[in-house]
């Protein structure tokens, strides 16, 4: 199993680079795997990555694009709720990239 | 299937949680099989409805408790929860001991709806009987 | 619709549950396990017997026969069909509901 080393603390990996253990989060373990992907998290990220990590606390799933889209749109702005949107802020896909940087598993039926 | 047709796709319930991986593996299906955009219900059945128990509580147990899951059926516009009347009388329950589950109708300003329906087997026969696809589980 | 039910009625409640939500003119298919409830002097007979007022009741003839079942245990009215019979049964039904 790898790990990556955030704070002085080593917290494991799965292959994908998704924690394995979700209570390893912190909003510095979310910077360093994004600082990964050569991205800096912008209060826009921050938006959608709390939307994940509140959806998921309620729900105990990571939500389909499709269902993040929408839940997005109505929560934070219709101008906000559409693809688009949030593959700038993502471009690796928001449910892959942003649930990874949220600390959440893969989004059930994301391949 | 051919593209843009639109069947009823029923998955039937009939175990308990957490013995067994049937009940989580149905509801992984269910969510992956909502990207399709079919018409899906669920039909709870005999041990199936304890699934839908409130107050599930799997600390002690060691696994996750995914009765919550169920709440986030009506994101995926899956909206129709059947339960079979006669199978929570026959294990001593009642529409009471389950969970709210709710869907929000945007038609209506996302106003929260119950998608649990209690119906009797004779009317889920006749539910069934309307189905294209059934998925036991 | 055609049901097929493939566990042993004295041990699970599959058939039991497939019968109380058959619809009149279904067919009901016993496979793999499911097939010793077809045989005659069963606990279950009555209501075999009770479901064949309104509809079929098949049994596949090679579970029958590798769990050492001759045809004629079977109950009055329970048709034998072969692999090719449950394939035609497929196709003249709509729709095929599998209870585990």
């Amino acid at each position: 199993m790898a790990t990556i080393s955030v704070g002085g603390k080593d917290i494991e990996v799965d292959e994908e680079g998704y924690l394995v253990n979700l209570s390893d989060w912190s909003k510095e373990v979310a910077a360093f795997l994004a600082g990964q992907d050569e991205l800096e998290l912008s209060d826009a990220h921050w938006e959608i990555i709390d939307f994940l990590r509140e959806y998921y606390d309620e729900y105990q799933i990571a939500p389909a694009v499709r269902v993040l889209t929408k839940a997005v749109g109505k929560k934070v702005g219709k101008d906000k709720g559409n693809s688009k949107y949030l593959y700038e802020l993502f471009p690796y896909g928001p449910g892959k990239q942003a649930c990874r940087f949220a600390g959440l598993p893969k989004p059930t039926g994301c391949i | 299937m051919s593209e843009g047709v639109i069947k009823k796709f029923m998955y039937v319930n009939r175990k308990p949680p957490y013995g067994t991986v049937y009940a989580l593996e149905s509801l992984e299906v269910v969510l992956i099989g909502a990207a399709f955009d079919q018409d899906v219900s669920l039909a709870f059945i005999g041990d199936g409805v304890y699934q839908l128990t409130a107050g599930q509580s799997t600390g002690g147990i060691g696994m996750k408790n995914f009765s919550p899951t169920y709440n986030a059926l009506g994101d995926y516009d899956i909206t129709k929860l059947y339960v079979e009347k006669e199978s929570l009388e026959e294990r001593g329950l009642a529409i009471d001991d389950l969970m709210e589950v709710v869907y929000e109708d945007e038609d209506e300003d996302y106003a929260e709806k119950p998608s649990i329906r209690l119906v009797s087997r004779a009317e889920l026969a006749d539910i069934m009987a309307e189905q294209d696809v059934l998925l036991n589980f | 619709m055609l049901h097929t039910v493939n566990k042993s009625p004295f041990e699970r409640n599959s058939l039991n549950t497939c019968l109380g939500l058959v619809k009149p003119g279904s067919a009901v298919l016993l496979i793999e396990d499911g097939v010793v409830g077809a045989i005659k002097g069963t606990a279950i007979e009555d209501q075999l017997i009770q479901a064949m007022q309104s509809c079929k009741l098949y049994v596949l003839g090679p579970d029958l026969a590798a769990r050492g079942l001759a045809e004629d245990k079977l109950l009055d009215g329970i048709q034998v069909v072969d692999y090719g019979g449950f394939v035609d049964l497929v196709a003249e039904h709509t729709s095929v509901q599998s209870w585990l």
